[in-house]
């Protein structure tokens, strides 16, 4: 059995003791800022790049991977309790959460999140070992112009499951691509949008982006929100289900699992969806849907195991074609790129300690996380009582500080001020950020394969269609533009985001 | 013509402005070339073009689609923030890691919705002690901890 073979050698490498260390530094700092709200994963890890390069690459990606599924964790624990998302993926959660807490049960709702997170998690690590050796054999036999369709595609689902409007989605991506393509062009050694700007001659640095966008703009956004919290701390006192709780929520788990774990794998998917999705489903299979939103564990259950499910096989894409289905993974690509590591389907065979390695962290990070998260959260739920007003200079020196480290230069702070206005606008004006990162990755990648296929097929763009898997990727991309296109398509998709 | 979605109005013009200027700055200064030998305007041009069209259609919308109008601006957290993060990286050489941090503190405290000198210094030491022991003394990362005039 060659999985287990794999996996064996993956273990090996995950229980070194510095590797558990570091995996247990990235769960708890995780666990930390899905607690906080006003800080994600994504603003965390891009603020961690920089330190990451003086660690050895297997310890740097277990570390960044434990931050994005503890943050899942923690993330949950503040929307039982305060009624707050630590995280955007907890949303759902403090629909029923919440209520659930109001009732004096905040014990078993945090437990069974937790628990369905660590079954959640299990599964996903054994789907990542399972599909992506097969995955990454076929992604070995792309050529430019199928990497070119699946980047295309990529790029359409990430628009169809942001929220919204679609048209300013598609154009949020258009925008990312071109704001990537600011620095040197490769081909030809032009320096492409830099005005003069020596600093700009190797493009915008997407951690600065990333920062900016994600980090300083929330801050802006939050500032404008009065500080109001309301804690349910003194009544945590039961921990345990019942067998009614249990008996309810199982079927939950898995249903979330499943649900997650096929979205994750999606290229703009990821934690967030698979939490909307699941609740989604929860409430539709249910026999008595006028339970949720009033208490009912199943909406906690279901969408807590999706989003474990979903941040852990979000990696599937990232590690097997080295294409990032989501801004975290675009980081762990970066993460990579430090290191001196190409990503992409050769990174499995050539590394197989750092591949397996990272796939057997996530295992033991979640185990980390069950066992260490139910005694602390007394102590998490501390930390919510850090006034904001604390708590937000603290992350801009981080971010500062992050920022300024990667090239010891003042221009790059300067960037980060000046896309935090931007994103800052975009919220404003319902244009939803995710897209256009996903799209400033993926510009410079894009245009290089494009170029390769056309110069290939000598000029001729039908070489999209005439290729099978690069015609799949194409019909893919049109069928899923139509369908979300379509009135009553559309009417459901809005209204799985208006939960909120 | 009476704008009915503000929102899709100012972000039609946002993309609008955005994908043209990219669109005619590439075909003004940078060698268009063939499908087969792509020079460097040409996928900028493309781009531009379609998140030009794209934004020409949102703002057409406006006028026919009912809409929420955009929420008010609150510029007092918008400017503080992002001035406070500018003065950190441009006084960190001239004024080293205790002057910039100050700087940040201070500056981005302002912009929150209540000022208290005392809890704000307290915060700065802190921060500016946890920054020193990590990065610094932690990391090694090379930045001056003092001002320059007093001897870096």
């Amino acid at each position: 059995m060659e999985i287990f073979h794999n996996l064996w050698i993956g273990f090996q490498v995950a229980v070194i003791p510095i590797n558990v260390m570091y995996c247990f530094i990235g769960v708890i700092l995780g666990t930390l800022i899905g607690v906080l709200p006003g800080i994600g994963p994504v603003a965390t890890i891009a603020m961690l790049l920089p330190i990451t390069f003086n660690l050895n690459p297997v310890a740097a990606l277990i570390m960044l991977a434990g931050i994005y599924y503890g943050a899942q964790y923690g993330g949950s624990t503040t929307a039982i309790l305060v009624n707050i998302p630590g995280e955007s993926s907890s949303v759902v959660t403090c629909l029923d959460g919440y209520q659930m807490a109001r009732q004096g049960r905040a014990g078993p709702a945090l437990a069974i999140a937790a628990l369905g997170s660590f079954f959640a998690g299990c599964v996903a690590t054994l789907i990542i070992a399972v599909a992506a050796p097969p995955l990454a054999e076929v992604a070995l036999k792309f050529g430019p112009s199928e990497y070119f369709s699946l980047m295309v595609f990529g790029l359409v689902a990430a628009t169809v499951l942001a929220h919204g409007s679609l048209i300013k989605a598609i154009a949020m991506v258009l925008l990312g691509l071109l704001l990537g393509l600011v620095g040197t062009d490769v081909n030809s050694g032009v320096l492409r949008f830099t005005f003069g700007v020596p600093e700009l001659s190797d493009g915008i640095g997407f951690v600065i982006v990333a920062m900016g966008m994600f980090g300083t703009a929330e801050i802006i956004s939050n500032l404008e929100l009065k500080d109001q919290r309301e804690i349910f701390t003194s009544k945590v006192t039961h921990l345990y289900p019942t067998k009614q709780d249990l008996k309810d929520s199982w079927a939950a788990v898995l249903r979330g699992t499943a649900l997650g774990s096929a979205l994750g794998i999606l290229p703009g998917g990821g934690a967030l969806l698979a939490s909307f999705g699941a609740y989604t489903l929860e409430k539709k299979v249910s026999k008595h849907p006028e339970r949720f939103g009033k208490g009912a564990i199943e909406g906690v259950a279901g969408p807590e195991s999706a989003n474990n499910a979903g941040a852990q096989t979000s990696f599937i894409p990232m590690l097997t074609l080295g294409i990032p289905s989501n801004a975290v993974m675009a980081l762990m690509i970066g993460a990579l790129m430090i290191q001196g590591i190409a990503p992409g389907p050769q990174v499995m065979n050539e590394k197989p300690e750092l591949f397996w390695g990272l796939i057997a962290s996530m295992w033991v990070g979640n185990l980390m996380l069950v066992v260490l998260n139910l005694p602390m959260i007394g102590m998490w739920v501390k930390l919510l009582t850090v006034p904001y007003r604390y708590l937000y200079p603290s992350i801009l020196v981080f971010m500062a500080i992050g920022v300024f480290s990667l090239s010891n230069n003042a221009f790059d702070v300067l960037i980060m001020a000046i896309f935090g206005m931007l994103g800052y606008v975009c919220v404003k004006l319902e244009c939803e950020p995710a897209p256009m990162i996903l799209g400033f990755i993926l510009g410079p990648l894009m245009e290089e394969n494009l170029r390769r296929a056309m110069l290939l097929s000598r000029g001729d763009p039908t070489v999209f269609f005439t290729k099978p898997i690069s015609c799949g990727f194409m019909i893919a991309s049109f069928i899923l533009l139509v369908v979300v296109a379509l009135p009553a398509i559309r009417a459901k998709r809005e209204e799985v985001f208006v939960e909120e | 013509m009476k704008i009915k979605s503000p929102k899709d109005f100012w972000a039609g013009v946002m993309f609008m402005g955005f994908g043209l200027f990219f669109m005619i700055w590439a075909m003004i200064y940078y060698q268009m070339g063939t499908a087969v030998r792509m020079g460097p305007a040409y996928f900028p041009t493309v781009l531009g073009g379609l998140c030009a069209l794209l934004g020409g259609i949102v703002l057409f919308g406006s006028f026919a689609i009912e809409g929420p109008p955009v929420p008010e601006f609150s510029y007092r957290p918008l400017i503080l923030i992002s001035v406070g993060c500018v003065l950190y990286g441009y006084l960190m050489k001239p004024l080293g890691l205790v002057g910039a941090t100050a700087a940040l503190v201070y500056v981005s405290a302002l912009g929150g919705h209540e000022f208290n000198w005392k809890e704000v210094t307290i915060l700065y030491v802190i921060l500016m002690a946890f920054s020193w022991l990590v990065f610094v003394k932690g990391l090694t990362l090379p930045f001056p901890v003092w001002p320059d005039f007093m001897g870096g």
